[in-house]
């Protein structure tokens, strides 16, 4: 196991950040904790990477323990903490000279690895990091990250206010790293992100709702979900919720997501109750579940 | 204002020295309708958004918000427009009832009002047990629940939401968006500044702006068709990837 | 080692590529120590003043044409009878009167004691407070030179503060303190901010988690500090002996080691800053507040130490800046050597060990 965690608790003040926390990693894995704001993703992180104590429970990172050989694990860890921006006033090339001096190696050292990423922002070596686009800084924080030949890298939501285009090229970045044996624990708050990972933790309010690879999960779904739509939402949304038969109603896109608490349900008679209430050019559709239907429902 | 159009750009320009951030956009928004503007960081989107809600004059170009000239009369446009960004929401060290009032009170409203508004906010949201409470404690999803209806508070025209809903969780950002709905039902037109494409599949119509310029504008259904793509994040890639 | 020359790098590349705050860094102590020579100054030059003498003998006229003799004042009119004080101060014509009491050869040759009032007009307290000392020192060398001539000594009150300044310049005060102030802010307040900025920036997660050792971390920030607070510091001397023409009494080579003592205490105060504040903002508000405000009022810099009340003078002596400005003024001013000022550097090396102990107590190898 790369990283496993037994029964990690964190609290502060009041508040029960990180609850009975358990999952592990397996060599070579690409992990992905999946959660808003304020879930425990963040704390998780920094548990792992030695930076706080866990009020309870066990972990381990690459074989060491989090609290005895936290300085063996300071040497093999890569991270990427959530708000992380570089030093603004240094060159990319002199960040990543930095990075690789204060782990003890070099830039050409490890090119290899860090090529496929950094031969994209080369051409801008020499400009401060502070003037690159987003996505620009998000590959060098990569590149930084890996300069050391890290057994375990840890992400902490790296797509965060990244646009479209940067999100699909830094996850593609990951596969390929992943490809040559790096174990990645990633986190993000975007349910669609987490398709792309092999194995994936839902996790809400410090407690994980579930464990498994992301194509299960959605499979493990216990009903069928409909697409609904009609010509105004919002009164549909309000019908829906007063059909007694309903189970769970939520907006999703341009469709409303309608479950139903029988198991033999007939979309016919829903469209006939709409229908008496004045709903037009209603559409009803059986439709493919998501991570965030998966979600919302373990959540609820 | 001929016909139903709350928002009406033609051309509308910003130029900084030689670099065009806004390159003749045009569009328009009608009334009750919730329209998306997206586009990647950089793309322009903020600049156009700081124009049309009056704290940026435009190079050239036409531009009216509720009515109002953007050029002329950027104070009447303040009046009947609300805002809500992720950044800015409300004030942490105040407790939600002082937020309601202290908004309330720069729109202009009444104590009276303010009273009754608060009073009507509280029961639909259910606040009873925390309107004495400090923002600064709340989970961000109430944050952002209470600081869109006090963008609602004096019943602007427009509502203008910057990344309403980043980083909440999945069941709370459906409650979001069926307040939004409801805004729209009554006639409220909103307004969506983001770069999240899942926050576009909601909006009625959507523009997309690459380099100043919008590339691509219709309702999502259409666009997923034009550009054969399942959800509006491949339709993003396709557009931003040329 | 490398890893640390490294970081040793990096941190100067912050200070140079940041030319607003390193224009304030050096810019400042210039900034100062001229606005204090120039235009802060206790300084009088040709002071009009009025003479009432009620005695007119041999001794108030040899007084009286000392006075006038120096640059500092000349005496702008006589007059005859009390009622005229009031009309001059109010007519502004003078900015002090000088009363001599009736009989005062007599009274000092008979009775060994005369009195001489100086009225001074207090709109400007500061000048008004400056005449009365230059008057006084004059008198009072007139009393020791008549004093040489006798077995015993003729009473004419007066202070001494003219016994290490003999020329009466103020830029000569104000050098200890302006030095003091610029390295206490540049030492501590900009280490405090260099720390705290990787904090809010997030790098010192990465930081932390990289093998470089926390003692390497704080080190490695403190060094380019010590070297701009070093050419600081010359700076000012320099300033000070050329445009001022100020001479250094006492060894400059001492003057180095304390300096170079004192820029570690800051450092030490800045680290312990860091440590207790997450955002730039509180590091300078703590050190602005906590650090500056205290130097500039209790060190004894502008206000005299002993005029204080007796609490606040218990608390300057917890002040470092206190310490310093004493040995400073005892080295470039008296021109005493470690004998007379080992107590002030105790006691300042004592602040600087509990301040690093207790900054590397605080400093944290993990998060809150």
């Amino acid at each position: 196991m790369s990283i496993s965690v037994k029964n990690i608790s964190k609290s502060f003040k009041t508040v029960n950040a990180v609850d009975d926390v358990s999952f592990e990693v397996k060599e070579g894995e690409l992990f992905g904790l999946i959660g808003p704001d304020g879930a425990g993703k963040t704390t998780i992180f920094r548990i792992l990477t030695t930076l706080l104590f866990a009020d309870k429970g066990t972990a381990t990172v690459a074989g060491f323990d989090v609290v005895d050989d936290f300085k063996e694990i300071r040497n093999h860890v890569g991270y990427m903490p959530g708000k992380f921006s570089l030093y603004q006033d240094l060159t990319v090339e002199e960040n990543l000279t930095f990075f690789a001096t204060i782990f003890g190696t070099t830039i050409e050292e490890n090119y290899e690895l860090i090529k496929d990423i950094y031969v994209q922002i080369e051409p801008f070596k020499n400009r401060r990091a502070g003037a690159l686009s987003g996505g620009m800084k998000q590959k060098l924080a990569l590149s930084c990250a890996l300069i050391h030949k890290p057994k375990v890298l840890f992400l902490d939501e790296p797509t965060t206010g990244v646009d479209p285009v940067s999100r699909k090229e830094f996850w593609e970045m990951l596969k390929r790293l992943q490809q040559k044996g790096i174990t990645i624990l990633v986190s993000t708050p975007y349910m669609d992100e987490a398709a792309l990972c092999d194995r994936i933790a839902l996790i809400q309010h410090g407690k994980i709702l579930q464990i498994d690879d992301p194509k299960e999960i959605v499979k493990h779904f216990p009903t069928t979900i409909y697409d609904i739509k009609a010509a105004n939402i919002y009164k549909l949304l309000l019908a829906l919720k007063e059909y007694k038969h309903s189970y769970s109603v939520y907006p999703f896109g341009e469709f409303v997501h309608y479950t139903d608490k029988r198991e033999d349900f007939n979309p016919q008679e829903l469209q006939q109750y709409l229908e008496a209430n004045n709903h037009q050019n209603i559409k009803i559709e059986i439709t493919k579940t998501t991570i965030e239907d998966t979600f919302m429902e373990l959540a609820k | 204002m001929k016909n139903n159009n709350v928002i009406e750009v033609e051309n509308l320009t910003k130029k900084f020295g030689d670099f065009i951030a806004v390159n003749a956009i045009t569009f328009e928004v009608k009334k009750g309708e919730i329209f998306g503007f997206l586009g990647a960081n950089g793309a322009g989107k903020t600049t156009a958004m700081k124009m049309l809600i009056g704290i940026s004059k435009p190079t050239s170009g036409s531009a009216k918000v509720a009515g109002f000239d953007v050029f002329t009369n950027t104070e009447d446009i303040k009046k009947n427009i609300g805002y809500m960004s992720q950044k800015f929401a409300l004030y942490d060290d105040l407790t939600v009832k002082e937020n309601i009032t202290f908004f309330g009170g720069i729109y202009g409203l009444s104590r009276k009002k303010i009273e009754e508004k608060r009073q009507l906010l509280v029961e639909e949201l259910g606040l009873q047990n925390i309107v004495n409470e400090l923002v600064g404690a709340l989970p961000l999803g109430w944050k952002q629940k209470i600081s869109f209806s006090v963008a609602l508070l004096h019943e602007p025209k427009i509502v203008f939401l910057d990344e309403p809903t980043g980083g909440v969780d999945p069941i709370t950002r459906r409650q979001f968006w069926e307040m939004i709905y409801k805004a729209s039902n009554n006639g409220t037109t909103v307004f969506v500044t983001t770069h999240y494409m899942d926050e576009a599949e909601y909006c009625d119509r959507v523009s997309i702006m690459v380099e100043g310029k919008i590339e691509a504008l219709d309702s999502p259904k259409k666009l997923k068709e034009k550009y054969n793509a399942d959800n509006m994040n491949e339709v993003f890639l396709k557009l931003a990837r040329g | 080692m490398k890893r640390f020359i490294g970081f040793v790098k990096k941190e100067f590349y912050h200070i140079f590529r940041d030319k607003r705050s390193l224009f304030i860094l050096f810019g400042m102590p210039i900034a100062q120590i001229l606005l204090f020579g120039f235009a802060i100054t206790n300084e009088i030059n040709n002071v009009d003043i009025a003479i009432f003498d009620k005695s007119n003998d041999a001794t108030t006229q040899e007084i009286i044409h000392k006075i006038a003799a120096s640059k500092y004042f000349s005496i702008k009119q006589h007059i005859t009878n009390e009622a005229e004080i009031e009309t001059v101060f109010q007519k502004g014509k003078v900015l002090a009167v000088l009363v001599f009491e009736k009989d005062f050869k007599k009274n000092l040759t008979k009775e060994n004691s005369a009195k001489v009032h100086i009225i001074t007009d207090a709109t400007d307290p500061n000048t008004a407070n400056s005449i009365t000392n230059y008057i006084s020192a004059i008198i009072g060398s007139y009393r020791q030179e008549i004093n040489k001539n006798v077995n015993f000594e003729y009473q004419i009150e007066t202070k001494s503060r003219m016994v290490y300044n003999p020329e009466l310049k103020s830029v000569f005060m104000f050098v200890p303190g302006v030095m003091t102030i610029i390295l206490m802010l540049v030492s501590a307040m900009m280490t405090s901010i260099s720390i705290t900025r990787e904090k809010e920036l997030g790098t010192m997660e990465i930081l932390l988690v990289s093998p470089l050792k926390p003692f390497q971390v704080i080190v490695g920030k403190v060094i380019p500090y010590i070297f701009l607070s070093i050419i600081n510091a010359i700076v000012i001397v320099l300033l000070s002996i050329f445009i001022f023409k100020m001479p250094i009494q006492g060894s400059l080579f001492l003057l180095a080691l304390e300096s170079v003592l004192f820029i570690i205490t800051s450092l030490s105060l800045g680290i312990l800053i860091s440590t207790v504040s997450a955002t730039q903002q509180t590091a300078m508000m703590i050190s602005l507040m906590g650090l500056m405000l205290p130097t500039i009022l209790l060190s004894g810099f502008i206000f005299p130490i002993a005029s204080m009340p007796l609490p606040l003078q218990i608390i300057s002596n917890i002040i470092p800046a206190k310490w310093f400005i004493i040995i400073l003024k005892g080295i470039m001013l008296k021109g005493v050597g470690l004998y007379f000022i080992w107590k002030e550097t105790l006691i300042l090396a004592g602040m600087t060990l509990f301040f690093i102990a207790l900054s590397v107590k605080k400093y944290k190898i993990r998060l809150e």
